[in-house]
Order: structure tokens, then C-alpha cells, then sequence
């Protein structure tokens, strides 16, 4: 035990996802080392993200403002709606370059033995924002677990009676990867979602 | 025995640090187990779909201090591909896991009765042969009394007068006859007390040629009978989707 704010300090930084009681010493001792205007930053960085930061009120992804970055983007097509879990998933999509539509964060997936039901998610925000008819296609893109086959699932449900396009991201063999590796499911899905070679 | 080989069901899966997850098993032999799953969130993992929630497949174990450690796992029944096709069906898959896990008190105590039922609920929701509630409310009747809570149906809880009763009550056990009823002990319709008999013996004719009025009063009584005998109730009872 250390005395008063190096305690305190070790303390806060323990309860941090994936820190341990080593780690936090270690990163204690780090910050009590380094030059005082980084800790300064790291600081205002702390405090800016807890006052600026809010979720986007139309798709639910983070933002600065009203609306996000992407909401506000004349450019998008506001006829594409993709559905994903996290705000992350909308980060590693948007690295891909591929997508030129607007999405929708659920900030999870159904997980009934977690107690997350479709209302503990924003399903009846994206049912409010298909209802004006603008958005002709919904890509589900959660995540290829079962939660996010399950959510995928409800959603569909739901989604299909509205008349919409609704499709689910293809899953198969990873790119760089051996196919005697992969399991039963997974090859057996790159099976199902084989496409015609255009020669 | 530092490896260990077993069949098993995957009851639940839980993220730990970057790209792990602790996965809770119900084995054939060693009862309920908790192992670690290293990578199995990378894409490239060697594990891939394997150890989610509802697979049923053939492990390697290393036998750890707490957790075990899976080192290599074959699917023999990937019965979630087809269970999360249906919503319904994923729901009241998801009730018997759970169940399972709630039943199953202390870790590495074998339960091979209720590995058995698990396979057997999992294997009849695939198939979709019978409703998934009247899958879900069989297996909670039969797992309670592989686990000792049979419930009494036909004669008296109390003093085994033989029935039919009219009254069903929760914490005597089943259906009393009239001397023997507490106050206040309600009394359901016959024909859900029937159903319950039928789901719980296994008569199939009988349980799905059943009204769905009566199937819903039946799911109530299982309902408040499984919370009963688990303190606690489960919390995807309440997203389970009913007829």
C-alpha cells in the first residue's frame, strides 16, 4: 500500500477494463515519471470526453454534436441504413471505404440470458427512422455470433412487412487464412454464400 | 489428468480481456465446467464458430486451478446455426441453457441425466417438430425432476390422495386436494394441469393437439414453479416468446 494519491490513483486505474493491480502500479508510476503537460493532456482529454461527447440522435453512434459526423454528411445516401452493434463496428466498417450509407447503432445485441431484450437496444428508434419511407435498403451488419444472428434475426422479422430490402453481411473464410482451419460452420456458410467467377 | 477429453454443450460465453472468452460447458462426464477459450474473438482463431452458446461439440480440456483451458475443440452438432433461424426458437433455447447453468450448482458434479435432456430439448427445437414453448416447459418439468422438484400432478403433493385435484400449489409441490390446500393456492384450469402431465411423460399427441389458452396457463404454473426452486428467476424467462 501506497501512501494518499499514489494509492488512489493505482485505485481509479485498477477498475479499468483489462488493468490489473500490477498494471495499474506500474501505469501510476508512469504518470507520477512523465513531463507534467502530458499528464495535463491526458487530463483534459479525460474531462473533454465525459462534457462533449454525446450519442448522435438519429443513428446513435457517438458524436460532438446534435448529430454525428456522418449524420450530417450531405454526401451519404440516406437510402442505405446499416445496422450494427457498437460504435466501434461503425469505425472498422467506415476503414473499409466500401459503404456510402448512413447506419444505425443498437448499443448491443439480444441477449436474452444477459436480459437484453430488443427494448433494452434502439430497435424502436430505427422502426421511427424507417417509417417515412426515405431508407429502401437495411443491412444488418451485427456481429456473426449468435447474439448478433439472433438480433439479426428479430430485426429481419420485424423489418419485413415494411416492404424494405433487407440483407445480412456475407460470412465465410477469412481473407489470408487455410481453409483446413476453418471450422464446420463457417465453411459450411462459404458454401451457402458462394458467387459465380465472372471471366 | 492435466488433459482431459469430454463432450459438451456450450451453456454461455463471456468476453475476458482482449481476445478471450470464458465459456460455462455442461459436459457429458464432468458436470459443469468453466474453461478458458484463448483468441477465440480473432477472426483467425483456430476455435472460429465453434465454442458459441448452444454448440454442441467434442473437446480437449487442460485442467486448470479454477478455470480450465480448451485446447482444441471438433463440433459434432452445431445446433445453434439452425435455432437462431427462428426467434422463437433462440428464445426458449436460450431459457434452457440458462436453466441448465442455474441447475447444475456446483461445478465438475456430474449430470449426465441433464446433459442428456439439454441435447434432447436442443436437438427437438432444430427440428421443429413441436412448438419451441412446449419444448422449453418439457424440459423445465423433466430438469426439475432429474434435479429432485418433481412436480405431483395427478395425485396430492401433501398426503398423495389420488387426484384429480382442482388447487396447484407452488410450495407444496404440485396439485392439492381440497383438505390439504393452503389458503390463498390457485386453481388452474384442468386441461393446463393436463398438458403439464402430458409435456412431463412425454406425450407429444396429447401436448400439441392442446389448446394454446391452456398452454399459456401451464407455461405460467412451470414459471412460477421453476422460480420457486431456484430462489431466483431466470432472467430470459421473461423474453421468451409465447404463442
Amino acid at each position: 500500500m501506497y501512501e494518499g494519491a499514489v494509492q488512489d490513483l493505482i485505485d481509479e486505474l485498477g477498475r479499468l477494463p483489462g488493468v490489473g493491480p500490477k498494471s495499474a502500479q506500474r501505469i501510476a508510476f508512469h504518470l507520477l515519471a512523465a513531463d507534467p503537460a502530458d499528464v495535463r493532456r491526458l487530463v483534459v482529454a479525460l474531462t473533454e470526453v465525459k462534457e462533449r461527447v454525446r450519442f448522435c440522435r438519429i443513428c446513435g453512434n457517438v458524436a460532438e454534436a446534435e448529430d454525428c459526423r456522418i449524420c450530417r454528411d450531405p454526401r451519404r445516401d440516406l437510402a442505405i441504413v446499416c445496422v450494427v452493434e457498437e460504435p466501434k463496428d461503425v469505425v472498422a466498417i467506415e476503414k473499409t471505404r466500401e459503404f456510402r450509407g448512413r447506419y444505425h447503432v443498437l448499443g448491443g445485441a439480444i441477449s436474452p440470458i444477459e436480459g437484453i431484450g430488443p427494448d433494452d437496444l434502439r430497435v424502436p428508434e430505427l422502426m421511427v427512422r424507417l417509417a417515412d419511407g426515405t431508407v429502401t435498403e437495411l443491412i444488418l451488419a451485427t456481429d456473426p455470433n449468435l447474439e448478433g444472428e439472433a438480433t439479426a434475426t428479430y430485426l429481419a422479422r420485424l423489418v419485413k412487412p415494411m416492404g424494405l430490402r433487407v440483407t445480412r453481411l456475407a460470412s465465410g473464410l477469412p481473407v489470408g487464412g487455410d481453409l483446413e482451419y476453418a471450422d464446420e460452420v463457417t465453411l459450411g456458410r462459404a458454401f451457402e454464400g458462394r458467387r459465380l467467377i465472372d471471366v | 489428468m492435466s488433459l482431459y477429453r469430454d463432450e459438451a454443450v456450450v451453456l454461455r460465453t463471456q468476453k475476458l480481456g482482449e481476445a478471450d472468452r470464458i465459456i460455462t460447458l455442461l459436459t457429458r462426464r464432468t458436470g459443469r465446467v468453466r474453461a478458458v477459450a484463448k483468441g477465440v474473438r480473432r477472426t483467425r482463431s483456430k476455435f472460429g464458430g465453434r465454442l458459441e452458446p448452444f454448440s454442441h461439440v467434442d473437446l480437449q480440456l487442460y485442467a486448470g486451478r479454477s478455470l480450465d483451458i480448451v485446447t482444441q475443440a471438433e463440433t459434432l452438432r452445431p445446433y445453434g446455426e439452425r435455432i437462431v433461424t427462428d426467434y422463437g426458437r433462440y428464445t426458449a433455447g436460450t431459457a434452457v441453457l440458462e436453466t441448465a447453468e442455474r441447475l447444475t450448482v456446483e461445478e465438475r458434479e456430474p449430470a449426465l441425466r441433464l446433459f442428456l435432456l439439454v441435447i434432447g430439448a436442443l436437438r427437438t427445437l432444430c427440428t421443429g417438430e413441436h412448438a419451441a414453448p412446449l419444448v422449453l416447459d418439457a424440459f423445465l418439468l423433466r430438469a426439475l425432476s432429474v434435479s429432485g422438484y418433481e412436480p405431483a400432478l395427478s395425485g396430492c403433493a401433501r398426503c398423495a390422495a389420488p387426484g384429480p385435484h382442482r388447487a396447484f400449489s407452488v410450495p407444496a409441490g404440485g396439485v392439492v386436494c381440497a383438505d390439504c390446500r393452503p389458503a390463498g393456492t390457485a386453481s388452474p384450469s384442468p386441461p393446463a394441469v393436463a398438458l403439464l402431465d402430458a409435456l412431463l411423460t412425454g406425450d407429444w399427441l396429447a401436448a400439441d393437439a392442446s389448446d394454446p389458452g391452456d398452454q399459456r396457463e401451464g407455461s405460467g404454473l412451470v414459471a412460477a414453479y421453476l422460480q420457486w426452486h431456484l430462489e431466483r428467476g431466470l432472467r430470459s424467462l421473461r423474453l421468451v416468446e409465447r404463442v
